[in-house]
């Protein structure tokens, strides 16, 4: 049985990294022309890691199923990045990032290695002005920023509200420069559907080219996933419709340990759903909450009046308005960490004061914010007098200039201005913080077989803070793995190329192509989304936002009987080799059916609540999240063992030597 | 609602297309058009045929997969909106709708409405970047301060999704807006001076190899385009290349 070591260096946490970039074993520039990497994602996490290695002289080729890398769901972050640079001088540190970090997760992350994404955070920042990301800026010419939720400082980086494009797209430029130089080799519109392992190591993986459905064996001396969340198990989430857990499933099934499958974040400002026929959740940026105010109105009758269109919430005085975050955590009010406003508009929403139709809605109102940039532009314009529409306008034009891009997607989807009557929103699953075990070295519990990115558990404990996937998803990819990989490929320096003719190749294809064929020979009644949709709907109910024992148990035998009757009935039509979307959806949602009973089996076992996590079992009076110090101080890591529900748990002990657990307070 | 839908199908990059006739019905004006297209495929399926096979991902206006023409236009009727974003309330009940796969000579059709636009990921290895290594000792991000203004610039150049809705608009299939807002962004910015020259040298005519079209200045693209890239940048990059071609 393979052993958790977490292979974290010695020494005080703040030498940990240096010790060991030093300490390990690196491999030379010329060895590096002989080894192969195989990067699986071109995401932020992917196109980053790709590029760096290229650029220190190994041969990769990149994957993506899209029809470019520059598609990766990367490219839909909104809010930001952050960086312990402490450049507005509010006091930041690399410090204060790592404890943000470690607490914003309800001390359920890995000291060593948060404390090193804090670390390698400023450089992110010079790296990416370096190759042209136009981030905002101020009038004197230098870096803005912004606030996110569950910190006191203003560290988030940002270009208006397309982020992740502006990074993803300079990543996509540094490895388009070495896909140029020949450097990368680019698979687009290829699906990694299985690792194979020679030795023990991993060595390739099996691919399909979705446009001639070849499937395809590519060899090398090691592979990285950086395939991205899974937060699709949901079917409805934020996620692109792409996004899917399958490479790093297709690896767990080969040996790599899942970690804290159930650790999922709900992101509380998205759009309503409006019908069955929903087939995403757009998120509302949190950056929304440095300005928006959430709330709820006070009186249940309030309430009704606004579902049933007799009331419009502008006209609700503000006296009759209950802005409960500001009531209920008055430190940190609107900004409070994701799962916490998560669950107090459930909670609000739940009692009988949401505001939509469907009775699962809050606002987030503007109007606050409008006024006072409105009368602080009045002031610097030198107006005299200015009537209440003149501040108004002046005050939109600020907001607009923040939050344009995001108000007019609200109103393309909803057809309202949320300028003039506040926005409607409520949490949607967005980010999964569990992810393929990984040591400090990024290497899963298969040798050769890295994870970097969402794909990963490692940084976020059970909750992740705001504009840290973006930060961790591109340290993991240029400043970290480029590193750590050399101390495995040290070791492959006279391998010589893999060769995909062996019979671990070969049987690794077979069994894809089985899978494969026996979904379009299935002939079964029902698409492929009905079963989905069946799935996401026990997930959301049952191991959603809130979830208790025996829910938990219900939902475990629920999904083993719709996976059941998705192999019994299931229709999926063309063939195998053509371009065939339903094909891979197929055996996409295969892996979300085994993925889903795994979730609800690790909800289950964790009896603490933590984080996104809540258990209803274990809660505060006041109804917050109730750790469990003594018995759940770990990471779960689970261990395939042909049944999902069979699973095996490891557990790696936390050890918190810097930061103090505490009951995690933003009040 | 109920609509009929006129959809360009072709079986892959060799075959024959034509156009197909669909009836849709119950469709809500809240729902986004791929969503109305899901519930034709959805149709399909359960008459056990094969469903529309199109380009999307993100749904949001972001990615740039999305990629239908539309009624004569790419992305539909809504200015300076992607398909994905596009709602059913944009259209009335009883119509037709037209659905096409963008037409040009480097985007040759793949199946359906799926479209081959690698010829936009080369033209952007040609010179599309800063050479910068992934090193980290690089300057200090606020070393350089950069006006406002050229960085606003810069960044609305750089919103381009790469959805080639530009190339569909065009009568001559010229990619000129597509590349011009690369040129741009890196032109506006201190860190894409050293290779200003080279850059758009390389890449108008990485552009040219590709067989895209010439630009005639009708500015169809600009009016196309989901994220409302500006002529300007044509002209800028006309501009860089001219300076470039003199000095080379
Ligand atoms: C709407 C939205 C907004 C967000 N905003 C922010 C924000 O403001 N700040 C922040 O920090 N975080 C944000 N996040 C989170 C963040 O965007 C993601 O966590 C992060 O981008 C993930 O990057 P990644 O590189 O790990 O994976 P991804 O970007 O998801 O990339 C995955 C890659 O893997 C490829 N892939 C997957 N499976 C396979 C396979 N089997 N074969 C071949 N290729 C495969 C895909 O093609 C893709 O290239 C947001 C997320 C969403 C959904
Ligand atoms: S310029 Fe506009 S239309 Fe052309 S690819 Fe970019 S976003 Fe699409
Ligand atoms: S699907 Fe991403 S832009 Fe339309």
């Amino acid at each position: 049985m393979t052993k958790l070591d977490s292979k974290i260096p010695e020494g005080p946490i703040a030498q940990k990294w240096e010790h060991h970039k030093s300490s390990i074993n690196v491999v030379s520039p010329a060895n590096k022309r002989l080894i192969d990497v195989i990067v699986v994602g071109s995401g932020l996490a992917g196109a980053s890691a790709a590029a760096s290695l290229a650029e220190m002289g190994y041969n990769v080729k990149n994957f993506c199923f899209q029809d470019s890398p520059r598609r990766a769901h990367s490219i839909a972050a909104q809010g930001g990045i952050n960086a312990a640079k402490n450049y507005q001088n509010d006091g930041d540190s690399v410090y204060r990032l790592f404890y943000d970090t470690v607490k914003g997760g309800d001390y359920r992350a890995r000291e060593a290695n948060v404390y090193r994404l804090a670390e390698v955070s400023a450089n992110i920042i010079d790296q990416c002005v370096a190759q042209g990301v136009p981030f905002a800026r101020e009038y004197g010419g230098l870096l803005d920023n912004r606030s996110f939720g569950g910190v006191l400082v203003s560290r988030t980086f940002y270009a208006k509200g397309q982020t992740g494009q502006q990074l993803l797209l300079g990543a996509y430029s540094a490895m388009s420069r070495q896909i140029n130089k020949g450097k990368i080799k680019m698979y687009n519109r290829h699906e990694m559907l299985d690792l194979v392992l020679v030795d023990g190591k991993a060595r390739g993986i099996i691919a399909r080219n979705l446009v001639t459905g070849e499937i395809e064996r590519h060899g090398a001396h090691a592979v990285v996933l950086a395939s991205g969340g899974y937060g699709n198990v949901f079917f409805l989430s934020t996620n692109a419709m792409g996004s899917n857990v399958t490479a790093a499933w297709r690896a767990h099934r080969r040996g790599a340990f899942f970690a804290n499958p159930c650790f999922t974040q709900i992101h509380p400002t998205c759009m309503p759903r409006s019908g069955d026929y929903q087939s995403k959740l757009t998120l509302m940026s949190e950056s929304l909450r440095n300005d928006g105010r959430i709330w709820v109105p006070k009186e249940e009758e309030d309430a009704q009046a606004i579902r049933e269109g007799r009331l419009k919430p502008t006209d609700l005085p503000e006296e009759k308005r209950d802005y409960y975050l500001e009531r209920r955590y008055p430190a940190f009010g609107n900004l409070v960490p994701r799962d916490v406003a998560s669950r107090a508009a459930k909670e609000r929403c739940d009692a009988g004061y949401g505001v939509n139709k469907t009775g699962e809605a809050v606002y987030l109102d503007f109007s606050s914010a409008i006024m006072r940039y409105g009368r602080e532009q009045a002031t610097v314009q030198k107006l005299d007098n200015p009537t209440d529409d003149q501040i108004r306008a002046l005050g939109e034009k600020v907001v607009a200039s923040k939050y344009g891009n995001l108000f007019e997607m609200y109103e393309k989807i909803n057809a309202e201005n949320p300028y003039k009557t506040p926005m409607m929103i409520y949490p949607a699953v967005h980010y999964t913080m569990g992810g393929l075990w990984v040591d400090y070295n990024l290497m899963t519990t298969i040798p050769g077989c890295f994870a970097a990115g969402e794909a990963n558990f490692s940084d976020h404990g059970a909750n992740r803070l705001g504009a840290s996937a973006l930060m961790q998803g591109l340290a993991d990819g240029y400043f970290v793995l480029p590193y750590t990989i050399g101390d495995f490929l040290s070791h492959d320096i006279r391998t010589g190329p893999i060769s995909t003719d062996s019979p671990e190749f070969e049987q690794a294809e077979k069994d894809v192509r089985q899978h494969l064929e026996s979904l379009l020979n299935n002939k079964g009644s029902k698409s492929v989304d009905y079963f989905h949709k069946r799935l996401g709907k026990v997930m959301w109910d049952k191991v959603g936002m809130s979830r208790n024992e025996q829910g938990l148990k219900e939902a475990l035998d629920e999904i083993r009987q719709i996976r059941e009757e998705f192999y019994k009935d299931v229709f999926v039509p063309g063939s195998l080799d053509e371009l065939n979307p339903e094909l891979e959806k197929a055996s996409r949602v295969a892996d979300f059916l085994e993925l889903g009973e795994l979730f609800a089996k690790d909800a289950l076992e964790r009896t603490e609540s933590c984080g996104g996590h809540f258990r209803e079992e274990s809660q505060t009076e006041e109804g917050e999240a109730l750790r469990d110090d003594e018995n759940f101080t770990f990471v779960s890591a689970w261990e395939w063992t042909g049944d999902p529900r069979e699973s095996k748990l490891h557990k790696e002990e936390l050890v918190f030597n810097d930061i103090e657990l505490k009951q995690r307070s933003y009040k | 609602m109920k609509l009929t839908l006129k959809i360009w199908r072709q079986k892959n990059a060799t075959a024959q297309g034509k156009m197909e006739t669909y009836q849709v019905s119950d469709i809500s004006e809240h729902m986004s058009f791929l969503e109305m297209m899901d519930v034709l495929n959805e149709q399909l399926i359960a008459e056990g045929k094969e469903p529309v096979a199109f380009d999307h991902d993100c749904r949001e206006g972001i990615c740039g997969s999305c990629s239908m023409y539309i009624n004569g236009q790419p992305h539909g009727p809504r200015q300076a909106t992607t398909t994905c974003q596009l709602h059913m309330r944009e259209f009335n009940d009883g119509d037709t709708i037209y659905i096409e796969p963008w037409r040009a000579k480097a985007f040759p059709v793949m199946k359906d409405l799926v479209v081959d636009r690698s010829a936009f990921d080369r033209i952007i290895q040609s010179g599309g970047y800063v050479s910068v290594n992934t090193s980290g000792n690089t300057l200090d991000a606020n070393a350089i301060p950069i006006p406002k203004e050229d960085a606003d610039e810069a960044f609305n150049a750089a919103t381009c999704i790469g959805c080639g809705a530009c190339v569909a608009a065009c009568k001559n299939a010229s990619a000129m807006l597509f590349v011009s807002a690369k040129v741009s962004q890196l032109s506006l910015l201190p860190q894409g001076q050293v290779e200003r020259k080279e850059r758009v040298l390389n890449m108008v005519d990485q552009m040219d190899k590709e067989g895209f079209g010439n630009c005639t200045n009708t500015g169809a693209c600009s009016v196309e385009c989901p994220k409302e890239i500006s002529l300007e940048n044509i002209a800028r990059m006309n501009r860089d290349y001219l300076a470039a071609s003199v000095t080379k």
